[in-house]
């Protein structure tokens, strides 16, 4: 069995995470710019 | 080493989560007023992301007990995947934000019944009622029974008669649906030392309760129709559905566990009906309202 390199597994698990992150903070900024939209409407 | 993003998302309990969504959005759709489409998503997302904070703090403060038990033992948590500092920041993070961004976009009254519903599940059930009480689903099962009402709140902005029929009725499925669990699962609660009534009470009370919370299920879920709430489309759906879990429930209620081998397939058998029950009762009170709808128009 292959043994995963610590620090190389860490990389993987953080970038994961932010580009996860980072879909959800432009989801969350297209949500507030179309509830304003709507609230206006 | 650093959680991954699929244990924060396992940490909101997605499969528990399916419920709370589609029992929220049938509360918004069968609600008299309507609501601009994105808000009418914000308020269902705002619900969504409330129950996984309230899933999170659970598992937070679970995290021991959980360990202790077979369906529980792979949770981020008790396998060590995460650390329970992160599972709490997480939880009330999640919490927080999606009671600010159903005030600031909804109302102020659905984001406080919201508030309700997660103390009402992280603190009141969680951490009071679970491990003192056998009676602790029956009081605590209110957190899973808030999503309908903040749905219809959402859209109208109101309280009436009808979201908190909706409330009593999930309320009074839920010692049913989860004592059924709790029959075939009874030997990982002892485990753990958590009252659950199979364990404290027995198995045969815990029949004959199942059987009496049927029993009042079956008005209940019609009670909507009797007031004319809805049409008889949703009545005759609840009568009949209700009757079959009566049946289920009957099954249960009246047998005893032959052995120590008992498959217990009636319990298995009534826990996976009441899941469809529930889904088949909101379908049909939503279905009803748009053709109500559509007749009027």
């Amino acid at each position: 069995m292959n043994e995963l390199d610590p620090q190389a597994e860490r990389m993987r698990i953080i970038r994961g995470r932010n580009r996860v992150f980072g879909v959800l903070l432009v989801g969350f900024a297209v949500l507030i710019f179309a509830i304003s939209i709507a609230k206006m409407a | 080493m650093p959680a991954e993003w699929r244990d924060f998302f396992a940490l909101t309990k997605p499969r528990v989560m399916s419920l709370v969504i589609f029992t929220g959005l049938c509360g918004l759709l069968a609600a008299p007023d309507t609501i601009h489409p994105v808000l009418a998503f914000t308020a269902i997302l705002c619900i969504a992301v409330g129950a996984g904070g309230a899933a999170a703090l659970n598992q937070w403060w679970e995290a021991d007990l959980d360990a202790g038990m077979k369906r529980t033992a792979a949770r981020p948590l008790p396998a060590g995947r995460m650390d329970r500092t992160s599972a709490r920041d997480f939880g009330i993070g999640l919490s927080v934000g999606s009671v600010l961004l159903m005030g600031v976009a909804i109302g102020w009254l659905a984001a406080a019944i919201l508030a309700v519903s997660i103390v009402y599940y992280a603190v009141i059930y969680t951490i009071w009622l679970k491990p003192r009480t056998p009676q602790n689903i029956v009081i605590g099962g209110g957190a899973g029974a808030f999503p309908p009402l903040i749905g219809w709140v959402a859209a109208t902005g109101d309280i009436t008669a009808m979201p908190v029929i909706l409330f009593a009725i999930i309320f009074m499925w839920t010692p049913p649906h989860f004592w059924a669990l709790a029959l075939f699962v009874k030997t990982d609660y002892a485990k753990v030392g958590i009252p659950m009534m199979p364990v404290v009470a027995g198995e045969t009370s815990t029949r004959r309760q199942i059987l009496a919370y049927a029993v009042l299920l079956l008005p209940l879920s019609a009670l909507p129709w009797f007031i004319g709430g809805t049409g008889a489309v949703y009545g005759i759906t609840a009568l009949v559905l209700s009757t079959v879990f009566l049946l289920f429930s009957l099954r249960v209620g009246l047998r005893r566990r032959v052995s120590d081998d008992d498959t217990m397939k009636p319990e298995k058998q009534l826990f996976a009906y009441s899941i469809i029950y529930l889904f088949a009762l909101f379908a049909a009170l939503v279905a009803d309202h748009w053709l109500i709808q559509g007749a009027i128009a």
